[in-house]
C-alpha cells in the first residue's frame, strides 16, 4: 500500500493547485463537458422519450436501439467520431460521442417513467375529463419522473467514465492524468487520479440519488417502501437496461 | 381423522387469527370450513400440514400429534390444492401432477405413467400433458392442481379456495367433478371457501366461522338450514332474506322454485303431483 | 477498404483474443453473483448492504478501477488478471442485483405450494425458485455480458491487447476504416454472446413468455379453451 501513501501525497501536493495542470481546472472540465453532453441528450432523448412513451408507439426500436447501443465501445466511438470529425476538432468529436452515449439510458428512463404509471391511473385521467396534454402534465411526467431521474443518473455516470478515456485524444479533464502517468509510468498520479475520478462519480451518483429520492410524489414514496420492484420497472430494466455500460 | 384440540394462533404482529378451536374431522367426509375474511379458515386449514404451527393447542391426524412429525414428510403425504392451482410454471403439466410422487423417491417415467391416468381421473385431455400451466384455461389448470394433490393417493385433501378463482360456470364444472371424485375416492377433504353455497353443496359436515375462528355453527347442510343456530348463521346463510325459502310459481310451461328474493332457484319436476 | 483485406488475419486474431478475455469475467461474476444474489434476496439487512456495495463499485469509471485494483491486490498494472479481475467486478455489481430482483420476482403462491407439496428449503431452492428465477437473472446476464465485451476495449490503454487495439492503432496511422471494423467487431462479439445466452435461455427455459409478446400474453391470459 505504499503506492496508495504516494498516491495521497501526490494529490495533496501543493502544485496541484498551482502546476501548469491544475485539478480544479480538470476537474471543471469533467464537469463541464459531462453536463453538455448530458443536456444536449435530455434534450433530444426526454421529448422522444415522452412520446414513445405516451403513445406506446415506436417502443420496440427505442429497446432495439438501446440494446445495440449498449454494445457500442465507447473508447471506440470516440476515436471513430475523432477520426470522422477531424483530430484538430476533437473536443466536438467527443461530445458528440458522449451525446449519443448518454441518449439511450435517458431515452429508456423517461418511456419507462411513463410506463410504469398504472394503466387504470391514466384511464381514471381521461375519464374524469382530462385533455391528453393534462394526462401528460399532471399524471404521467410526475409520476414517471423518479425514472426519468434514474436514466439521466445513469447517463451521468455514464459520460463521466467516457470523458476519463477521451484524454486519450486531447480532451481535458481529470482522465488526462492517467493517460498521462501511463506514458510516463507515473503510478502515483495515476492512482491520485483514479481515486479523484471514482470519488467524483461516487458524489454524483449520490447527488442523483438524493434527486431521485426528493422527486417521488409523496403519495406514491409509501408504496415504493417493499423491496421488490414493480414488474414494470423491472421489465424497463430488463429490456432496456437504464444502467447501461460504460467507458 | 383429523381433530383440532384448544388450537389458538396468534401471529407475532400480534393478530389472533384462531382461538381456542376444537372440532373433530371425520375420514373419507367433507368438512366446509366456511367464513368471511378474517374468520382464520384459511391458518386452519394450513396448520393441518403445518403450513402453520398453532401457538398453543394440537392437531391430531388420526390418534398422531402433528408436533411430532417431521413437516415435509408430513406435507407430502397430505394433498394440497389452492387457489390459482398454484401450478409450478417451470413444468409441464404432467411432471406438475407427478411431483409429490417424485418428491417420495418413486422413479420419473412410472411417476408420469401414474400421472396419466390422474388426468383421465379429473377429466383431463392427456393431449395436455405436455402442456405449460400458462397454456392452459384457469378451469384446466385448476384440474391439473386436483390431479396433483392425489398423486401421491394422500388420505387427506386439503382445498383452500380452490375454485374461487375461475368464472361461475367453470366453477359449477369443477364442482360437480369434485362431487363424483369424492364419491369414487372417499378421501378425507378439508375444504375452505367464503361461498356458503359451494360450502353446502360440497359438504358432509359444514363449519360456518366468525371472526377469530369460532364456531358459529358445524353440522349438515340440512341440519344448519333447519335450524340455524344463531342470527349470525341466519344471515350467513341467507335465511333472515328468505334467501332459502323456496316457494313455487306456476308459469306458462310449468312450475318453476323461487326463493324469498323472487328469484328462481330451480324448476319443480314432476310437477303433475305437486299441481 | 484495402486496410481490411491486409489486415483479416489480424482482426481474426484479435477477435479471438477479445472473446478469450470476455468469457472468463461473465462466467465468475454469474458464479459469484448467485450466492450473493441469493444473501441479498433472503436477508434484509444484507440486501440494503451489497445493493450499495455493488452500485458503487458499479460506479466507479473502468480507467479509474483499472488504476486502482493493482495496488490493493497486488498485481502489476499491464496485466490481463487485472482487467479479468476489474470486469468480473462489474459483472457482479449488475448480476448481484438482478438475482435478487429476480429471487424476488417468483410468486410468493408458487413458492408456498412447493413447501405445502413438501419440498425441502434446498431443493426448493435449486428445483423451484432458481429455475423460475432465470428469465429476470438471464436478462440481466444478458447486460453484464454485452457491457463486458464493450469494456474489454479500454484493456488496450494499459496495454492489454484486444479489439481495442484497433482503435488506437488506426488512431495513430489514422486509419478510420480500422477504427470502423473495430467498433464493428466489438459490437458483432457483444452480439454473439447475447444471442447465444438468448438461445440458451429459450433452450433452458421454453415455459418463460417471450418477453416481446408478454403483453398480449397477459392479456389473453385464461383464453384457451377448456
Amino acid at each position: 500500500m505504499n503506492l496508495l501513501s504516494e498516491a495521497i501525497d501526490w494529490l495533496f501536493a501543493a502544485e496541484r493547485l498551482s502546476g501548469s495542470s491544475p485539478v480544479p481546472l480538470r476537474i471543471g472540465e469533467h464537469l463541464l463537458y459531462t453536463f453538455v453532453a448530458v443536456l444536449v441528450a435530455a434534450v433530444i432523448a426526454v421529448p422522444l422519450g415522452y412520446l414513445i412513451g405516451h403513445t406506446g408507439r415506436g417502443r420496440e426500436l427505442a429497446v432495439g436501439l438501446s440494446g445495440a447501443a449498449r454494445a457500442l465501445p465507447s473508447f471506440g466511438l470516440i476515436i471513430l467520431l475523432v477520426l470522422l470529425v477531424g483530430v484538430v476538432r476533437a473536443p466536438l468529436a467527443a461530445v458528440i460521442s458522449f451525446v449519443i452515449l448518454a441518449i439511450p439510458s435517458i431515452l429508456a428512463g423517461a418511456y419507462a417513467g411513463f410506463e410504469a404509471v398504472d394503466r387504470r391511473t391514466i384511464d381514471a385521467a381521461r375519464a374524469i375529463g382530462m385533455t391528453e396534454w393534462q394526462i401528460l402534465w399532471k399524471v404521467e411526467v410526475p409520476l414517471g419522473l423518479p425514472l426519468l431521474i434514474s436514466g439521466l443518473r445513469s447517463a451521468v455516470l455514464q459520460v463521466v467514465a467516457t470523458v476519463t478515456l477521451a484524454a486519450y485524444v486531447g480532451l481535458g479533464g481529470l482522465g488526462l492524468y492517467i493517460i498521462a502517468g501511463l506514458a510516463l509510468r507515473q503510478f502515483d498520479q495515476m492512482l491520485g487520479a483514479a481515486l479523484l475520478i471514482a470519488a467524483l462519480a461516487l458524489v454524483l451518483d449520490a447527488l442523483f440519488a438524493g434527486l431521485e429520492r426528493v422527486v417521488v410524489p409523496a403519495g406514491v414514496s409509501v408504496g415504493r417502501k417493499g423491496f421488490r420492484p414493480t414488474s414494470n420497472r423491472r421489465r424497463a430494466v430488463m429490456e432496456t437496461s437504464i444502467e447501461s455500460g460504460r467507458g | 381423522m383429523i381433530e383440532f384440540r384448544s388450537v389458538t394462533k396468534r401471529f407475532p404482529d400480534g393478530t389472533v387469527a384462531v382461538d381456542d378451536f376444537s372440532l373433530v374431522l371425520p375420514s373419507h367426509k367433507t368438512t366446509v370450513l366456511v367464513g368471511s375474511s378474517g374468520s382464520g379458515k384459511t391458518t386452519l386449514l394450513r396448520m393441518v400440514n403445518r403450513m402453520v404451527d398453532p401457538s398453543s393447542g394440537s392437531i391430531e391426524i388420526d390418534g398422531e400429534d402433528t408436533s411430532t412429525l417431521e413437516p415435509v414428510a408430513l406435507r407430502r403425504r397430505i394433498g394440497y390444492v389452492m387457489q390459482n392451482s398454484g401450478l409450478l410454471p417451470h413444468l409441464k403439466v404432467l411432471d406438475n401432477v407427478a411431483t409429490v410422487p417424485v418428491l417420495n423417491g418413486v422413479p420419473r417415467r412410472e411417476a408420469r405413467q401414474q400421472a396419466l391416468t390422474l388426468l383421465d381421473t379429473v377429466g383431463l385431455d392427456r393431449a395436455l400433458a405436455d402442456r405449460y400451466p400458462s397454456q392452459l384455461s384457469g378451469g384446466q389448470q385448476q384440474r391439473v392442481g386436483v390431479a396433483r394433490g392425489l398423486a401421491a393417493d394422500p388420505n387427506i385433501l386439503l382445498m383452500d379456495e380452490p375454485f374461487g378463482a375461475v368464472d361461475p360456470i367453470v366453477r359449477d364444472e369443477l364442482q360437480q367433478e369434485l362431487i363424483r371424485l369424492q364419491r369414487e375416492l372417499g378421501k378425507t377433504v378439508v375444504f375452505v371457501t367464503h361461498d356458503i353455497d359451494e360450502a353446502f353443496l360440497l359438504g358432509d359436515q359444514v363449519v360456518i366461522l366468525e371472526q377469530g375462528g369460532r364456531i358459529a355453527q358445524v353440522g349438515s347442510p340440512t341440519e344448519i338450514m333447519e335450524a340455524p343456530a344463531s342470527d349470525f348463521v341466519a344471515s350467513f346463510i341467507g335465511a333472515d332474506r328468505g334467501k332459502r325459502a323456496l316457494s313455487i310459481r306456476k308459469t306458462e310451461h310449468g312450475f318453476i322454485l323461487v326463493d324469498g328474493e323472487g328469484r328462481a332457484a330451480g324448476v319443480l319436476v314432476g310437477t303433475a303431483d305437486a299441481g | 477498404m484495402n486496410w481490411i483485406l491486409d489486415n483479416l488475419d489480424l482482426m481474426l486474431e484479435l477477435t479471438l483474443q477479445h472473446i478469450r478475455l470476455s468469457l472468463p469475467p461473465i462466467i465468475l461474476g454469474f458464479l459469484i453473483s448467485v450466492p450473493l444474489g441469493w444473501v441479498a434476496y433472503r436477508f434484509q439487512l444484507t440486501r440494503g448492504f451489497l445493493l450499495t456495495v455493488a452500485g458503487l463499485l458499479y460506479t466507479i469509471p473502468s480507467l479509474a478501477l483499472f488504476v486502482i485494483l493493482p495496488p490493493i491486490l497486488g498485481i502489476s498494472f499491464l496485466s490481463e488478471i487485472n482487467i479479468t479481475i476489474a470486469l468480473t467486478i462489474y459483472a457482479v455489481a449488475i448480476l448481484t442485483r438482478s438475482v435478487a430482483d429476480a429471487l424476488g420476482s417468483v410468486d410468493p403462491a408458487v413458492r408456498d405450494c412447493a413447501t405445502a407439496m413438501g419440498y425441502g428449503p434446498w431443493r426448493r431452492f435449486w428445483t423451484v425458485e432458481f429455475p423460475l428465477a432465470g428469465p429476470v437473472t438471464l436478462a440481466g446476464l444478458r447486460v453484464a455480458a454485452v457491457s463486458t465485451v464493450s469494456l474489454v476495449t479500454v484493456g488496450i490503454l494499459i496495454g492489454v491487447q484486444s479489439l481495442g487495439y484497433l482503435f488506437t492503432n488506426g488512431l495513430q496511422r489514422r486509419i478510420l476504416v480500422e477504427v470502423f471494423a473495430g467498433v464493428v467487431l466489438v459490437v458483432l462479439v457483444a452480439l454473439l454472446i447475447d444471442a447465444l445466452l438468448a438461445m440458451a435461455g429459450r433452450r433452458l427455459m421454453p415455459w418463460a413468455p417471450r418477453p416481446r409478446s408478454s403483453r398480449r400474453l397477459a392479456l389473453r391470459g385464461s383464453a384457451a379453451p377448456e
